[in-house]
């Protein structure tokens, strides 16, 4: 929590000055009822015309300033909620990018995002309602109850007495109830849960004729959220009737023990309905303090998870300056690497050793969870090994600084993720001031220079959020351009063509390898994708089963024999399916 | 299809009293109660101005009197708390027992909608109608109702009250009133476009951050940080200048409002006292306390019945949208024939169809599998191999043309039973939740423990249900399985039936190698002198199926045996090549 406190210091003047504002607007609520029992006793009582406008002046004077001061708190609440807000989310989306993958895989980007939208939002409303009302709901109640023990101690008395059995039964059905909603909202995501099931599995549901079964399941969650949601219902219908009657019972009490002082001289008339007046102020505070307080909970537990998110140490350090350039054929070295994953016991890969020269193509096959992508996760220093040294061009990733590392590396990552805004904006995610030419160089390189030449404005067309407005296998070239616009030294193709069909990623495989001095990387589940590679890394569950190219991976490595002959099982009864 | 928006919230206010049914009972009482409720209550003030008004001055105090109007008030305080609490739990039930209502409709619907509605709603739309919409519906309506009937009971009692005390003064009140909502009115309309630019900007802001966040592993690949926070930054000060001022403008409602209460508050008091003076007999002090408590509450029910009208807005939106679904065309019915005994003839009989019905797709398409035929299909990705599963298994019905299996139409049988004769195997594979005994068990509720790991066995599943912690009964979710257990798992599924006629779709990547296999062995096993259609990927599939079926951009463009095909030297020709074909040529 100390960390959002930080972002209020800011705004300490509207802080102060919110909730006094409204203090001495609720002043004037309070004042009130004593110019309206001075009209009664003087007034009244004394037939003065006169006195009788003065105290209207008066009273409208109260209203004036009440509207002003309140006018006043409430552009500084808002000033300060909203600018705090608006701090909070920079300050979130600047330590979100300071993350490193791991921190990302762990926290979760859907929680994220809901940290940096709702949340905050939510934090800004209970930060505006804080300021605003916290103050001045209290202040009235205790204001009202010594404005009446100014009048009388005695009838005063009574609203002592009232207040705290009135607070009980507010406070109490509330403590007794929140939890229940709680409940009841997760009850009720269990329903949602069956009604996205019904959607998503209608198919398979009516395959298998489940339609019956799948009604009565979501019949029992239904009658489940009911159930809660008429129990928290008895409770809360409690509420307002309960009130209703202390707060009249009391009144009835104060008018009892009033006409007894009135009699005896103690009290006037007009005392008393002053002292009747604070009663009916009282009772509305009081329940507009206990919705206040559930709102504001709200808020501080929306607090809480944005501040979980800036508590999230980035794991990954940089030095201030890079290693010196060493003069070597190496492109990347692997010794002895294993890595796990945070949270997660096993090693996804284990002692892996590998060097590889520069100019290479390399293959990296392997199944799903064999490890494939961690291996080529590792090089860019996505994440850090755990044990072991991972070293890109004779230098230690780890003595890369930061940014370094990745304007020599080219990633294109297995989800073909573009971002809305045009083709060319996307590409020069790759180099920001990369001409024109440089741009149709990489996207004919990527097979993707047809796909700009059918759009409307070609460079220019616009990319919808998620590239929606393109088909996969578009997405997937257009990330490969993205990456090649860079003309990094090292390319990672993390299975990044499997929307492709085997003609087009043939074509590509041809064009990348024509491009000469890159050092590439294809990581893929296709033998064929790998098959003319340099030399190929073959993963078997986190381990290097074998290593070589395709003929001595042939010989020597069974995993690789089963892989191959899976996909091409023609060959395995040209050889008499020996394997 | 645009509708005259009165005549539909007519629509569906009429719709919703057909849904509550047998629960209007309860919602008289509620509106009657209210209306009890609201008048005692409001009855309380006055009384206790006249019994003030018997506690005059020192040693004028009429105690009798004093004590048999506290007596009377007790009593109706007594009345209308209980009144209140019998109305709120009316009201919970009320609104409770719709929602559930609907929703159980709902999810009948939902079984009985034609599966192109699924597929052209996103499901996030539909949930939202079945959990969202309706209990906006039934809060902002019913409950709305309530309110909006309780509040005008209370300014027709308010005014009489107020009337009977003071005519002047009333009529000074009401004169006075509409002063309050021009000054909302005023305010609202300035804060109104405020909101828009608000709303529009967190919009914008709301996508970045879904994109960004969502992309941050790219971001970082490419160094984009620094340029990403400047973004960010720009975004950000624009929706606090919106934001700020969209705070600002909405929140000053309260504050004008309640000052306009203050002046009427004030003149009420002034003229009262005023005129005590002038006419002791005109108008006492207790009478004067009750016109000033009634000028403190009378602009209540007209800010709460304004509220009341947008949320009453609001849910009649919402009200339409649960109506359209319940409304939404269903299937064709089915026909009483049960298929049995099933072999698996399937023949496909000049057969046309198309999603959009402008552009043709499908067009007279024959095709005919004998008992025991494997037809595979193939053709690149997105090529539309899914509209034939669902032609198949009748999950949309052909425009012209028909299949049959053994010689019956299959529009002449009931669903279940064609259904039934079918195992299905998706590529897309939709696990439940719940535990993988319900995911296995899911075609036949009643399989025992041996005959589920037994399929288990034969599926090749068995291999890691057996280390799973609790084995059969280990909840699954989506994400606890990898892709290709998740496949094996629905294959087993099938294994569990063992139906005489099959649809396979095979996975086309993310599957690594050894689970390829045994996903293989279990299909082969699967297919055993089954009549099966298989959406192939893999060579060695295609190749052993008698019949193979070519598409492309949803259409087929050639049928026949893979000899047959490859002399043809057409597009299939063309994709089988691409396979062996090698970097270096």
């Amino acid at each position: 929590m100390k960390r959002l406190t930080r972002y209020l210091t800011q705004y300490k003047k509207e802080i102060v000055l919110a909730p006094g504002l409204k203090l001495a607007e609720a002043l004037m609520d309070l004042l009130s009822p004593l110019v309206v029992a001075a009209i009664i006793n003087k007034g009244i009582g004394g037939g003065n015309r006169g006195f009788v406008v003065l105290c209207f002046v008066c009273l409208m004077a109260f209203g004036i300033l009440g509207m002003a001061f309140s006018f006043a708190a409430q552009w500084f609440a808002a000033k300060a909620s909203v600018g705090f807000a608006a701090k909070l989310r920079q300050a979130l989306m600047e330590h979100i990018q300071t993350l490193s993958y791991t921190e990302i895989d762990s926290v979760g980007t859907d929680t994220l995002i809901t940290r940096m939208t709702s949340d905050v939002n939510q934090v800004q409303n209970g930060l505006n309602l804080a300021l605003r009302l916290l103050l001045r709901s209290p202040f009235i109640v205790f204001g009202a109850v010594i404005m009446a023990f100014t009048i009388d101690v005695k009838s005063a008395l009574i609203f002592a007495m009232a207040l705290p059995v009135l607070s009980a039964v507010v406070f109490g059905i509330m403590y007794r109830s929140i939890p229940l909603h709680a409940k009841s909202q997760k009850a009720l995501d269990r329903l949602l849960g069956k009604t996205r099931e019904n959607l998503g599995g209608a198919r398979v549901i009516r395959a298998f004729c489940r339609e019956e079964d799948e009604i009565r399941e979501f019949d029992e969650a239904n009658e489940a959220v009911n159930k809660l949601n008429l129990f928290v219902g008895r409770l809360s219908a409690f509420m307002n009737p309960a009130t209703y009657l202390i707060i009249n019972v009391a009144t009835m009490l104060l008018i009892h023990v009033g006409a007894i002082r009135v009699n005896a001289g103690h009290i006037s008339q007009g005392d008393l309905v002053a002292l009747y007046n604070y009663m009916a102020q009282i009772v509305i505070e009081l329940i507009k303090l206990a919705s206040l307080i559930i709102s504001i909970n709200k808020a501080l537990a929306c607090a809480r998870r944005v501040s979980a998110v800036l508590d999230t140490e980035t794991s990954m350090r940089y030095p201030e300056r890079s290693a010196p350039f060493v003069e070597t054929d190496s492109a990347v070295c692997f010794r002895d690497v294993s890595f796990s994953y945070k949270d997660s016991g096993d090693n996804a890969v284990e002692h892996i050793s590998f060097e590889t020269r520069k100019g290479e193509t390399i293959g990296i096959i392997g199944g799903t969870g064999s490890g494939k992508s961690t291996v080529a996760n590792l090089i860019p220093r996505f994440y850090d090994a755990t044990e072991g040294s991972v070293t890109v061009n004779g230098v230690d990733v780890k003595d890369y600084a930061e940014g370094e590392l990745n304007s020599l590396i080219g990633v294109v990552p297995q989800s073909a993720l573009l971002f809305k805004g045009s083709i060319r904006e996307n590409l020069l995610w790759g180099k920001s001031d990369a001409p024109d030419e440089a741009l149709w160089e990489a996207l004919e390189t990527a097979q993707a220079k047809e796909i700009v030449l059918g759009k409307p404005d070609e460079l220019d067309f616009t990319i919808e959020q998620g590239g929606k407005n393109l088909s996969g296998g578009q997405r997937q070239r257009l990330t490969i351009a993205r990456a090649l616009v860079k003309k990094p030294e090292i390319l990672i193709l993390d299975d990044s063509a499997s929307a492709l069909d085997f003609a087009t990623d043939l074509r590509l495989r041809r064009a990348i390898a024509s491009l000469g001095d890159m050092t590439v990387f294809i990581v893929s589940q296709r033998a064929s994708g790998v098959k003319h590679a340099d030399r190929i890394l073959v993963l078997d569950d986190g381990k290097l089963a074998g290593q070589g190219t395709h003929g001595e991976l042939m010989a020597s490595c069974e995993v690789y024999r089963q892989i191959y002959y899976s996909q091409f099982p023609e060959e395995k009864e040209a050889v008499g399916g020996e394997a | 299809m645009k509708r005259n928006k009165n005549g539909a919230s007519m629509a569906a206010l009429r719709k919703l009293l057909r849904v509550i049914g047998r629960y209007k009972l309860l919602l008289v009482f509620s509106v009657l109660l209210s209306a009890a409720t609201v008048i005692l209550q409001l009855c309380v003030p006055i009384l206790f101005g006249d019994a003030i008004d018997k506690v005059v001055s020192r040693g004028n105090v009429d105690f009798e009197a004093a004590g048999a109007l506290l007596l009377r008030i007790g009593i109706l305080v007594a009345l209308a708390s209980l009144g209140s609490w019998a109305m709120n739990l009316i009201n919970n039930r009320l609104s409770l027992m719709t929602v559930r209502d609907i929703r159980k409709s709902a999810i009948r619907k939902i079984q009985v909608l034609p599966l192109s509605f699924i597929d052209s709603h996103p499901s996030g739309d539909v949930i939202q109608r079945v959990i969202a919409d309706t209990d906006q519906l039934s809060e902002g309506l019913l409950l709305g109702f309530n309110q909006l009937f309780g509040g005008v009971v209370m300014i027709v009692v308010t005014l009489v009250f107020m009337f009977s005390k003071d005519v002047w003064i009333s009529l000074m009140v009401v004169a006075l009133t509409p002063l309050s909502f021009l000054v909302a009115k005023f305010i609202s309309s300035r804060s109104f476009s405020m909101f828009q630019k608000q709303t529009a900007s967190r919009g914008r802001q709301t996508a970045f951050v879904n994109e960004i966040v969502g992309g941050e592993k790219v971001v970082k690949a490419f160094g984009r940080e620094k340029t990403t926070c400047a973004r960010f930054a720009e975004m950000n000060a624009e929706l606090e200048g919106y934001s700020r001022r969209a705070v600002f403008f909405s929140s000053l409602t309260n504050p004008s409002t309640r000052f306009v209460n203050n002046i009427i508050y004030a003149l009420v008091a002034m003229v009262g006292a005023l005129r005590i003076i002038s006419d002791p007999l005109a108008l006492t002090v207790g009478g004067l306390t009750v016109l000033l408590s009634y000028a403190n509450q009378y602009m209540k029910p007209f800010n709460d019945i304004s509220s009341v009208i947008t949320e009453m807005q609001n849910a009649l939106a919402c009200a339409d949208r649960v109506f359209e679904l319940m409304e939404a065309k269903e299937e064709t019915p089915d026909a009483p024939k049960e298929l049995s005994g099933v072999k698996g003839n399937v023949e496909i009989e000049d057969v046309s169809f198309s999603y959009d019905k402008s552009k043709s797709l499908i067009e007279h398409f024959s095709f005919s599998a004998p008992q025991g035929t494997m037809a595979a299909i193939v053709g690149p990705t997105g090529c539309g191999k899914t509209t034939l599963i669902n032609l198949l298994m009748r999950f949309y019905d052909a425009d012209a043309g028909c299949i049959r299996v053994d010689g019956n139409r299959t529009q002449d049988v009931t669903r279940h039973s064609l259904r039934r004769a079918y195992g299905m195997v998706l590529q897309e594979t939709w696990i439940m939740d719940g535990t993988v005994r319900d995911n296995i068990a899911f075609g036949k509720r009643d399989a025992t423990d041996e005959e589920i790991i037994r399929a288990a066995k034969d599926a090749h599943s068995w291999e890691f249900i057996r280390r799973l912690p609790k084995r059969l009964d280990t909840v699954l979710s989506e994400s606890s399985l990898s892709q290709g257990q998740k496949q094996l798992l629905c294959i087993t599924r099938v294994m569990l039936l063992r139906p005489p006629m099959l649809i396979l779709d095979e996975a086309t990547s993310s599957i690594d190698t050894r689970t390829e296999l045994l996903i293989q062995e279990a299909f082969k096993k699967l297919m055993q002198g089954k009549t099966s259609f298989i959406v192939a990927h893999r060579l060695s599939t295609i190749r052993s199926a008698d019949r193979i079926i070519v598409m492309r951009d949803g259409k087929i463009v050639e049928q026949g045996s893979h000899e047959k095909l490859m002399a043809r030297n057409g597009f299939y020709a063309e994709l089988y090549n691409a396979q062996f074909a090698s970097t270096a040529q």
